[in-house]
């Protein structure tokens, strides 16, 4: 924290607290700019240090549970392939799950967009006289604008997953699927609360925080005319809807009013019960290093005087299915694994993507919501593969994102510091003796040069990162000096290019 | 077109080339005995509370728990509670209840989680709004994991069946662990064959 010095007698005011950073900027029509809002996520270093610890924490944990089964691997494998069989017959499966939905007593609908799923929702509601809404954390409702949308038709809605609540109450969009106000410390979470729920001001006692919500959110509950969640899993065997949660908020909004209303992306299905034995086993392991969440909720048929409705949306989801390279991105579980484990999410924080879906299973699905818009995501990566290599589902992660890169740069969608950068890239790498001369210079340069030559505006790469200690001599320089001379005698007429 | 038929249209002609549905194996080898130890352990690791047969009269730890209980609402023959669950009345009414106690349909010793259906609850927000729920579970009802779990019937008869593994529980605020989030602040499990 800054201390600003101060002349005798004057009144030193209270220490100034780190102001939890914002998300991107809406962009409006143009394109979302993460290393900008990454930028002062970075200049939070409260903030930033807390995020970047508590994700690799859970990636840590995800470790230690996927190394005490045996069959991890062949648990990845399998979640691939029936997600892959499920989606090249995702036509069929959704017919059986729309029959065995409605002979369990389930009304079903289909919405292409957002738009309509938003419409649909409200229908159901006006249908019914409700005005009040409880439901569980959604991030297809966030993708869909769904709350907005029912505020302004006059809806009274109450997110009950305490991350999603304190989000909702900041008028903050969540930052990480699972956890939504991760990038939030508690005194962030106390200012929050004192200002919209009447806490005492300053107390961040994380106990007292917590029950507050309990306190005043459960009369919404109890008071709700209408309940929704989710869904993690939809079965077309039984026609019945999978949500995982670890507080039993779902289990409340779904069981405490009379109408029921799931949402869920056509993508969410797996075609047997036994299925699941291979996803639940996957999902919570994978998402916070818990062997699973505290209620797996099936939810097949509506309870006795009860209505149970489910929205299956598309927004997108079909035309992504016919795109060669990204379609596998639809296997995605939404456990989060790849956002922890990435370097640049956990350094950046989920608001500076701009969009519901963060990191880097949110640098592959966003363009394909606004290929401008998002165009600048998949350069939010290193490309270490690390996503790829914890993804429960196998997706590709990295290789999709440098596909997207490429694919950006076809559209002309490249930012104008790495068009010029990679023109000149383009024609040193073009030359192996322009090629040698630039890595001889920089590596001197980087052994000599003051820091003040290496940090400073003009060096992208000297930006929030270390340059690595150039090595004395290049590789060529080493072979020219010692091996040249002997190889020539080995192989003569052969010269090394 | 309808929008039913515009989704399907689109995701017939979009599908990838076809790929096979994999069997799944049980993965249960090796894992078959003492399922009740593993059980418990894979259970308090989630902040279950175990409670140990009393001697002569097997729910004499329910008794002492109940002392000071306001309402209890039993599901079970074996103790009784203070009001008897009334099907009739709305699902929030029960906002007021302390304890309830229920006989768990079965348990997996893998993830240390019992199933409750409608059948065990009556009515299913008992398991929610109540502040403490303590449930009867019979050893040999506890299969090996979930593989096996999902290959029982009750999946297919039930409107409501749910896996409890732990009470209700959050961490969203600095990854602290608060057990209370909405739901139960306490889940406790007596091994207690049925009847």
């Amino acid at each position: 924290m800054n201390e600003t010095p101060h002349s005798p007698g004057e009144a030193r005011p209270r220490a100034a607290r780190e102001a939890q950073p914002k998300g991107a900027a809406d962009p409006g029509k143009g394109r979302v700019d993460h290393a900008e809002a990454a930028k002062r996520f970075i200049a939070a270093p409260e903030h930033l240090k807390f995020h970047d610890e508590r994700l690799w924490d859970i990636r840590m944990k995800r470790d230690r549970q996927m190394h005490a089964i045996p069959e991890w691997e062949e648990l990845r494998r399998l979640a691939s392939a029936i997600k892959d069989h499920t989606l090249s017959h995702l036509d069929t499966y959704l017919e059986q799950f729309e029959a065995a939905a409605k002979a369990n007593g389930v009304h079903v609908h289909w919405a292409k967009d957002g738009a309509e799923h938003n419409a649909i929702v409200l229908g159901l509601l006006r249908d019914h006289g409700a005005k009040t809404l409880i439901k569980s954390k959604s991030m297809l409702t966030e993708e869909c604008g769904m709350r907005q949308a029912l505020v302004e038709a006059g809806i009274e809605i109450t997110e009950t997953d305490l991350g999603e609540r304190i989000q909702q109450l900041d008028a903050e969009a969540p930052s990480h699927i699972v956890m939504p106000a991760v990038h939030k410390l508690r005194r962030d979470v106390s200012d929050v609360f004192a200002r919209t729920l009447g806490t005492e001001q300053g107390n961040d006692d994380i106990h007292y925080l917590a029950e507050s919500q309990r306190m005043t959110t459960r009369p919404l509950i109890l008071e709700a005319d209408a309940g929704m969640t989710g869904g993690n899993f939809i079965i077309a065997e039984t026609g019945a809807v999978v949500v995982c949660t670890n507080e039993g908020n779902a289990d409340l909004s779904a069981n405490t009013p009379k109408l029921h209303i799931v949402s869920v992306g056509i993508e969410k299905l797996l075609p047997r019960t036994s299925d699941l034995g291979v996803f639940i086993r996957l999902l919570s392991r994978s998402a916070l290093g818990s062997p699973i969440t505290q209620y797996t909720s099936h939810f097949r048929s509506p309870r006795a005087g009860a209505e149970m409705h489910i929205v299956l949306v598309d927004n997108g989801r079909s035309t992504r299915l016919g795109m060669p390279e990204f379609w596998t991105s639809l296997k995605c579980i939404r456990c989060g694994a790849c956002m922890n484990t990435c370097p640049v999410y956990r350094r950046s924080g989920g608001l500076s993507y701009g969009f519901t879906y963060a990191g880097p299973i949110g640098l592959v699905i966003d363009p394909t919501f606004d290929k401008h818009k998002f165009s600048s995501l998949p350069f939010a990566s290193t490309l270490n593969g690390s996503c790829t290599n914890v993804c429960p589902v196998k997706i590709n992660l990295h290789e999709q994102i440098y596909a997207w890169r490429a694919v950006m740069a076809e559209n002309h969608e490249l930012p104008f510091a790495k068009k010029t950068a990679m023109a000149a890239a383009g024609a040193l790498l073009a030359s192996p003796r322009l090629f040698r001369a630039a890595i001889a210079t920089a590596d001197q340069a980087l052994l000599s040069l003051p820091r003040f030559a290496q940090y400073n505006a003009l060096n992208a790469w000297g930006k929030g990162r270390e340059n690595p200690r150039g090595a004395g001599q290049t590789f060529h320089a080493w072979w020219a000096k010692n091996r040249a001379g002997k190889a020539k005698a080995a192989a003569p007429g052969k010269q090394p290019s | 077109m309808s929008s039913r038929d515009t989704i399907l249209n689109a995701v017939r002609a979009n599908r990838p080339a076809p790929v096979d549905l994999p069997d799944v194996p049980l993965f249960g080898e090796g894992r078959d005995d003492d399922l009740l130890g593993r059980f418990f352990t894979a259970f308090k690791l989630m902040g279950g509370t175990v409670l140990e047969l009393g001697d002569g009269d097997p729910v004499a730890p329910l008794r002492a728990r109940l002392g000071s209980a306001g309402v209890v609402v039993s599901r079970v023959p074996e103790i009784a509670g203070t009001r008897d669950l009334d099907l009739t009345l709305p699902p929030s009414s029960l906002a007021d209840v302390d304890i309830a106690i229920v006989r768990a349909a079965f348990g997996v010793a893998e993830t240390g989680s019992i199933a409750l259906s409608e059948r065990e609850l009556g009515v299913n927000t008992l398991a929610y709004l109540a502040q403490h729920l303590i449930v009867l579970l019979d050893p040999a009802d506890i299969v090996i994991n979930l593989h096996h779990a999902y290959r029982r019937p009750e999946f297919a008869r039930s409107r409501y069946l749910v896996f409890h593994t732990g009470p209700s529980a959050t961490a969203d605020i600095e990854g602290v662990l608060i057990h209370g989030a909405q739901g139960v602040r306490s889940l406790s499990i007596l091994p207690l064959p049925r009847e």
